[in-house]
């Protein structure tokens, strides 16, 4: 949580109080409004969702949610979207935090090159370069696996966490690296006892990007998984989207079962999104 | 070596060797632990992102597609045996003929798609910074509920970025959506949306925007709360008014923290594939598309079409490198050391 400035700084007028919360309050009606609307959606049947009459409850039942549950492979998706975006999350955590923590704290040569190239993988139209990508995956025989999926991800996520960790870690004393060193602490037990567990907030929101890198993503889970069983959910959602006759009532439903455990996710990590930010963003 | 006792350095338990080898002796000494730990990372980055880099390079430069790219045409024979002859249609080295056909408008709308990129990327950027400043400051002060608020307003954040764009082409439904439903209500005409290049960008940008603002309200808010307080205190007592304080020291405060968000920003916006994809399908007939989205459609709908997609990628790679480099040239200008 943030501190905010000293309170009493100034005193506002009850016109600027309401015009605050006012603006707060329909801000945030447009945040959740899309989600609650989903949300309703998927609780009417097919023809009140087809009608155009505006209703906020019609009939409502969770036969959308029966009928996804039990009648597609979406259990089945659910559950590779969640070993796809958990080994992800861990790997990428671990992966970003020691990135992080070399760049943050030694000066070795090609420090600044791969800070460089960090940035310029986000440059990349993940799209159009899914094909050279494919044959590499291919030649390594991960086609259609999950490893595949995962590595693909970190490539996407962990140049930004790193980036993101590595201005957090700055905002760490090297004080306390020197103090552990003079206990006898090797650069990894420093890393590991000391400057990760401070950390935390920076480590939290990793955790919420690379997750939901994993969770979302589509292109590379439509190009690199091949048999129904193996479909993420990003990728088997489409199959509820026909060329000429979505099916929303089911779409719908869907969309809220997905959005459950990034929401998740995220209730844990919103303590710490703006602490841990921060300094990734001021030390770039 | 009559120093061999004295010197502490090395070096000098290696005599007659020259100064080089020493030294890379020295740094790996000094710097392997640093090296290991980012190895993983630099290996994966060397296979998935820069071997592909190169490659995409270099079929760009050639005319592979999915029909030539074999090197041999095999038959079978009717004795059982295979014959197999070099594929006379083999893909070969076609020097900048995908760039010539590209630029000038024979495959694909180069120009319009770039046009619509841009001001696809600065309407977004230009929103998401605005309101998340907006947002922000209003959030970074003490008042009831700020934390609920906060809450919601991240929301958008968390939901992935396909769901988002399945449920505002849902509200946006000309039949049955949301959009056209409230505008019924109080009395316009519904509007088609997907059936006018600027209206269907619209349904895009709207989306994009919504989804793209809670990470620079966020990042915002963390870079206002490392201002220190002190010194809005010593600009009040100096009789600053509140939006002085906001032009003289939340602004520049912020500076660091909005070059880079601004920057990933643009590039993020810029790259932004399922939005328009799956939002407006590039209706109608393919104007509102933006450069990655076209581009992916010219290159993999039909016979699938890879040195025409890796011209594309190198394109799209080169606007964006061009862009940082001016952008960081103009920052170093106005003193900023990043």
């Amino acid at each position: 949580m943030g501190r905010a400035p000293k309170t009493g700084r100034s005193r506002r007028s009850p016109a600027m109080s309401v015009l605050l919360h006012g603006t707060l309050i329909l801000a945030s009606l447009i945040a959740i409004g899309p989600i609650v609307w989903v949300l309703l959606s998927s609780l009417k049947p097919g023809y009140a969702i087809q009608s155009s009459e505006l209703t906020l409850f019609r009939d409502t039942t969770l036969a959308n949610y029966r009928y996804v549950l039990t009648e597609t492979n979406f259990p089945r998706w659910f559950l590779n979207s969640v070993i796809v975006a958990a080994f992800t999350m861990a790997i990428g955590i671990f992966l970003s935090a020691t990135t992080g923590y070399a760049v943050s704290r030694f000066n070795f040569p090609g420090r600044r090159p791969l800070m460089m190239v960090f940035l310029v993988t986000q440059m990349f139209p993940v799209a159009i370069l899914i094909v050279p990508i494919y044959t590499i995956l291919a030649r390594l025989g991960l086609i259609n696996t999950m490893p595949a999926l995962i590595v693909a991800y970190l490539t996407i996520a962990v140049p930004f966490c790193a980036w993101m960790l590595k201005g957090y870690f700055d905002s760490i004393p090297t004080s306390l690296d020197e103090a552990a060193a003079l206990d006898g602490c090797g650069p990894f037990a420093t890393f590991w006892k000391v400057v990760l567990p401070l950390a935390r907030p920076a480590v939290a929101v990793t955790a919420f990007y690379t997750f939901l890198t994993a969770w979302g993503e589509v292109a590379y889970a439509s190009a690199f998984i091949q048999t129904d069983n193996r479909f993420t959910l990003a990728y088997g959602l489409q199959q509820f989207v026909p060329q000429f006759n979505p099916q929303w009532e089911y779409l719908t439903a869907a969309a809220v079962l997905v959005t459950i455990p990034a929401g998740l996710v995220f209730f844990f990590a919103q303590k710490h999104l703006v602490s841990g930010l921060t300094a990734g963003g001021t030390k770039g | 070596m009559s120093t061999v006792t004295a010197d502490p350095a090395p070096s000098s338990a290696r005599p007659g060797r020259s100064a080089r080898p020493s030294r890379l002796r020295r740094s790996w000494e000094k710097h392997w632990y640093a090296w290991a730990m980012v190895l993983p990372v630099v290996v994966v980055l060397a296979v998935l992102i820069f071997y592909p880099l190169f490659r995409g390079i270099w079929l760009s430069f050639t005319n592979l597609n999915e029909a030539n790219q074999v090197a041999e045409i095999c038959t079978r024979s009717i004795t059982g045996g295979e014959v197999c002859n070099d594929n006379p249609n083999k893909w070969e080295f076609v020097g900048l003929d995908n760039y010539v056909r590209v630029l000038t408008g024979e495959v694909g709308e180069f120009w319009q798609w770039t046009g619509t990129t841009l001001i696809w990327t600065f309407v977004c950027v230009a929103c998401h910074f605005g309101l998340g400043l907006g947002l922000a400051s209003m959030l970074n002060r003490p008042m009831r509920a700020r934390g609920l608020y906060r809450v919601l307003l991240v929301l958008p954040w968390a939901v992935p970025a396909f769901v988002s764009a399945f449920a505002w082409k849902f509200i946006f439904n000309e039949r049955l959506g949301l959009a056209n439903a409230l505008l019924t209500a109080v009395g316009i005409e519904p509007v088609s949306w997907f059936a006018d290049r600027w209206t269907a960008l619209f349904t895009a940008i709207v989306t994009n925007i919504w989804l793209g603002v809670p990470f620079m309200m966020v990042a915002l808010l963390g870079g206002m709360q490392t201002i220190p307080s002190e010194l809005y205190e010593a600009a009040e007592i100096d009789g600053a008014s509140a939006w002085q304080r906001f032009k003289n020291i939340t602004l520049p405060g912020l500076r660091p923290v909005s070059m880079t968000v601004v920057l990933l920003g643009t590039i993020w916006t810029f790259n932004m594939f399922p939005i328009i994809f799956l939002v407006t399908e590039g209706q109608p007939a393919g104007q509102s598309e933006i450069l990655v989205t076209g581009a992916y459609r010219a290159a993999f709908e039909g016979i699938r079409n890879y040195s025409l997609a890796s011209t594309y990628g190198v394109l799209i790679l080169s606007i964006l490198l061009v862009f940082s480099v001016f952008y960081r040239r103009v920052l170093r200008k106005q003193g900023e050391v990043w």
